[in-house]
């Protein structure tokens, strides 16, 4: 067994197994915590791609700042409460499980007919595709040919800050432009009011 | 690299249908929100996979330009929870019928 193949059979079981132990959790954090290996895991199935730009990057971003994020959220929304499990639609359970099941032996189906079960990937990906560092190969892809989709990811980006900051703050009443007018006016007077006062 | 590349692909699909179910059963709006967040996961990993099989970057780059959006649409979705939260007191997606007829 080649080391690679150490690394997959290690670490599937692990990804699979947290991502339905994050299924059957009941509180929100220890589901965060096993989504948390979840990515973990992937991140090194990263590394054994040959992607290890992407395994930091998957560390930093999701298993850093997503999940604190998500972790920060349950926290604001309160951690004690507990999912009903009460449904409300009998069906729904078991017909959901059913179409999950479909789905996996349609992808299966899938990938068997497109790849096949057998097919290694292309030989000495280090030697050619990362030549000089995978972070610098794929740079040089992001800054050359995809220039234009990175440069809109970080509009994407700006977009995204901008709308969290306006759908979190808390806001007044939205206001109608006459309403606008009238509180204006009313500040002038009441500017102007103390200065007139004196003079009667 | 012993390991055939369509094993990761079959750990991508696993994955892909633990999220689904995960949408479909769960009614906590966070951990179906997580569950969105896998599913995304599984298709970066299938993405990363067809990386290395076909020997060109194509796919690195779209996993990484794919995380970005994921980054951004957390952002977003997380404060749109947030909101819902803070107006009807509640995380769980069925006591929002509101808009049901």
């Amino acid at each position: 067994m080649s080391p690679d193949q150490v690394v997959f059979w290690v670490f599937a079981p692990i990804s699979i197994g947290s991502a339905i132990a994050m299924l059957f959790q009941r509180n929100a954090v220890h589901a965060a915590l096993f989504l948390v290996v979840n990515f973990f895991t992937i991140a090194v199935f990263y590394l054994v791609l040959d992607a290890p730009f992407l395994f930091a990057v998957q560390i930093i971003v999701y298993a850093g700042a997503i999940m604190v994020l998500f972790l920060f959220v349950i926290m604001l929304l309160g951690v004690d409460r507990e999912e009903s499990l009460r449904e409300r639609l009998k069906w729904q359970r078991p017909a959901a499980i059913g179409v999950g099941i479909a789905v996996f032996i349609e992808l299966l189906v899938a990938i068997r007919a497109g790849v096949g079960f057998a097919a290694h990937g292309a030989a000495a990906f280090e030697q050619t595709v990362n030549r000089g560092g995978n972070t610098a190969a794929l740079s040089r892809a992001l800054f050359t040919r995809y220039f234009f989709p990175f440069e809109v990811t970080s509009i994407l980006l700006i977009v995204a800050a901008v709308a969290a900051m306006v759908l979190a703050q808390r806001r007044r009443p939205a206001i109608t432009r006459a309403e606008q007018a009238m509180e204006a006016n009313e500040e002038d007077e009441a500017d102007t009011l103390p200065e007139a006062e004196p003079v009667p | 690299m012993k390991t055939p590349i369509a094993y990761f692909l079959v750990v991508s699909a696993a994955l892909f249908t633990i999220g689904t179910i995960g949408v479909m059963v769960r009614r906590n709006a966070l951990i179906i929100f997580m569950s969105v967040e896998l599913q995304l996961n599984a298709v970066n990993l299938a993405l990363v996979a067809f990386s290395r099989m076909h020997g060109n970057l194509t796919g690195q780059v779209l996993t990484f330009i794919s995380m970005v959006v994921a980054a951004a649409e957390v952002v977003v979705g997380l404060a749109i929870i947030v909101l819902v939260y803070r107006r009807r007191r509640t995380a769980n997606v069925d006591d929002l019928s509101v808009l049901r007829w």
